[in-house]
């Protein structure tokens, strides 16, 4: 006996389909305002003279990480700078930190309420089990279909992307705070609020970091394959790399890759790490 | 009126508190509920009532729901039945603002594992409740100063919780506490994580801040010698159900049932009895106008070495031996003034037994018990003390 098929992927794609055609206008919506926060931002990175950029960046992580990452960054952007990959360099340094903001806005109160209720707990877990699992290029086809190439497909995908260890590792830092503080501000009347910003999510915060880390880390692995989707930046450096056979190039784009990865990562480990001396 | 009442207090964990509760109001056991219902009953039928200023402990092993009992008080844990009242008003029917109103201001907690904000100095931990209050940063801040200087902790303000000992955080446990200035401090074995020693001073302390504060203290320890020591009452606690409440003496010398009798037969009865417990009304005494043929005569109805001597207003004037009398009597002096030892041990009626018998070692008088005007109010004798340690109180035997 034959099984009849479960249109299981008919259905997805009658589903892209009809949100295409009745919600388009919302969608176009999204589009517009991320293309406006990308777009402009990307405008200011690179409008920026090089030289100033490298020396905020410089700035920021000596007060936050001291000296040795200071030096490490200047001579990292400079070294991009020199091979002329600056451009597309800010580019995908726009595009990953606006994912990741976007990221972090959607994972952190979600991760939060997961901690806080069991039941949305149960509800959100497998879900970020099937966005982990799910290979980010099946999601990115319906993403172009429903906000065209470009920018915001890739965006949209690399938040998709990033979001699960940030939305876990804020609902498991915050279960982590040992329950006798929690009954300590109980016990001296806390609001559920003041319970939350006055306790658990100090006590959380080198977690949360580290899926704050784990976050932007998962966004610049995503600029490769955003850039099939018209994304530009290192990312379509890379595929045009590919394409041409351009051995050179495409290591070049790679390598600037990795050293914005290690600055990022260098920076947000230090304020995880800066919290948990003092804790 | 009572400061804090507890009524029919009944806590039920389980998914079907109701039907457990059923088989409770039948006299069913713990146990016997559990294998009915796995359903654990945590506190049953609790009541007691603790007045202003007292120190009410609770007292049990592991698993006696002691610990569960206080958190009934504050509603950390919701009560299945039963009420409780602070100052009369119902804190079971209180709505969660009228609740969290009755924490901040009514009630301060002290925790067995210190519990303390390890992101926060040891000035904003002791600031905490004032700061969840919404006072301005100033006055929290004053109020948590005069609170760490209460608990010995000035000059530690502004160090990390983390670099402090064991005394020394819950001693912040203790500012903390304290300085909401709440009428009702709940302890959950708030010294059993700290060594022997330290145990003891802070025994000493909390005592000693009770002198000054007078708040009403619910304390709770699995530790008899702690129960005794600081208890103005206590009550035992067994599988869930209070089985005796009562001052320390009480449980004791007086224990309700098998259970308080195993508990509490190997406690150290020299540090709990005082010499008011054990000493003998002082019947037999002479007076200054008395002559030392009466002293003598007395003695030896009464089967004596030695005598008290007091003034007509039963003042302590000294002690006369027999061996003097014989002595005076034979050589004819009447003026028993001039056979007086005034130099005899003297104790409150509230020093413990223990200091009492490195006295009567020493000495080859009976120890007499004297109020702060001198005035003798009873005398322990060896006999009387040996009594008292075998627990019978020191009410009959024991004459020398």
């Amino acid at each position: 006996m034959v099984l009849p098929k479960i249109p299981i992927g008919d259905t997805v794609a009658w589903l892209v389909d009809v949100a295409d055609k009745y919600f388009g206008w919302f969608f176009d919506f999204i589009t517009d305002v991320i293309n406006f926060l990308v777009g402009n931002f990307t405008d200011l990175l690179i409008g920026m003279p090089p030289v100033l950029f490298i020396a905020i960046i410089a700035l920021i992580a000596w007060r936050l990480a001291g000296i040795k990452v200071a030096i490490g960054s200047a001579l990292g952007l400079l070294l991009i700078w020199n091979m002329e990959m600056w451009k597309p360099a800010m580019e995908t340094i726009s595009l990953v930190v606006i994912a990741t903001i976007i990221s972090l806005i959607i994972s952190i109160p979600l991760g939060i309420m997961t901690a806080r209720s069991d039941m949305v707990h149960r509800v959100v877990m497998p879900v970020l089990d099937f966005m982990q699992t799910m290979p980010p290029f099946v999601y990115l086809v319906p993403a172009v279909i429903l906000f065209a190439i470009g920018s915001v497909p890739g965006l949209i995908a690399t938040v998709v992307f990033a979001m699960p260890p940030a939305i876990r590792l804020t609902g498991l830092g915050i279960r982590q705070v040992p329950k006798d503080l929690v009954e300590a501000a109980e016990a001296f009347g806390a609001t559920e609020g003041q319970k939350l910003l006055k306790v658990q999510l100090p006590l959380a915060m080198p977690t949360i970091m580290a899926g704050v880390n784990q976050c932007i880390l998962l966004a610049l692995s995503m600029v490769v394959i955003a850039a099939m989707v018209g994304v530009g930046g290192l990312g379509g450096m890379v595929l045009r790399g590919i394409q041409r056979l351009d051995v050179g190039m495409g290591f070049e784009a790679g390598l600037s890759i990795v050293i914005i990865a290690i600055i990022l990562d260098r920076f947000t480990q230090k304020i995880g790490g800066k919290r948990k001396t003092t804790t | 009126m009572s400061k804090l009442v507890v009524k029919d207090l009944v806590k039920i964990f389980g998914k079907d508190p109701k039907k457990a509760l059923d088989l409770t109001k039948q006299g069913l056991s713990k146990n016997e509920i559990f294998e009915k219902t796995s359903q654990t009953v945590g506190v049953l039928n609790a009541n007691f009532e603790v007045e202003a200023g007292e120190i009410f402990v609770i007292m049990g092993l592991s698993g006696s729901g002691k610990s569960t009992l206080l958190r009934l008080i504050n509603r950390l844990i919701e009560p299945t039945s039963g009420k409780v009242y602070i100052d009369g008003e119902d804190v079971t029917a209180a709505d969660r603002e009228k609740l969290r109103e009755i924490r901040r201001r009514k009630l301060g907690m002290v925790f067995q594992r210190f519990a303390l904000f390890p992101h926060r100095s040891v000035l904003d931990n002791a600031a905490f409740g004032l700061e969840i209050q919404g006072v301005e940063e100033k006055e929290r801040h004053e109020s948590a100063y005069k609170a760490l200087e209460l608990v010995g902790l000035k000059g530690w303000e502004h160090s990390d919780v983390s670099q402090l000992s064991g005394g020394m955080q819950q001693r912040v446990g203790l500012a903390r506490a304290l300085a909401s200035d709440p009428d009702i401090l709940l302890m959950d074995e708030a010294f059993s994580a700290l060594d022997p020693l330290i145990r003891k001073d802070m025994q000493d302390e909390l005592l000693d801040i009770q002198s000054k504060m007078n708040k009403t203290i619910i304390f709770v320890t699995h530790d008899l010698d702690e129960a005794l020591r600081i208890g103005d009452r206590i009550a035992l606690m067994k599988d869930g159900e209070v089985v005796q409440i009562g001052n320390p003496e009480q449980i004791l010398t007086n224990p309700a049932n098998d259970y308080v009798e195993r508990f509490v037969e190997d406690v150290d009865m020299s540090k709990v009895l005082t010499a008011e417990g054990i000493m003998k009304n002082p019947d037999v005494v002479v007076t200054t106008k008395d002559g030392p043929r009466y002293a003598l005569r007395l003695m030896r109805e009464k089967g004596l070495s030695s005598i008290f001597v007091t003034s007509r207003d039963r003042k302590l004037k000294g002690i006369v031996t027999a061996d003097c009398c014989v002595d005076a009597v034979v050589n004819g002096y009447n003026d028993i003034n001039r056979l007086i030892v005034p130099d005899v041990p003297k104790v409150s009626p509230d020093t413990h037994l223990q200091d009492i018998i490195p006295l009567l070692a020493d000495s080859k008088y009976p120890v007499a018990v004297v109020n702060e005007e001198d005035k003798l109010l009873g005398v322990i004798v060896r006999g009387a003390l040996l009594a008292g340690m075998i627990k019978k109180g020191g009410d009959e035997d024991g004459a020398a």
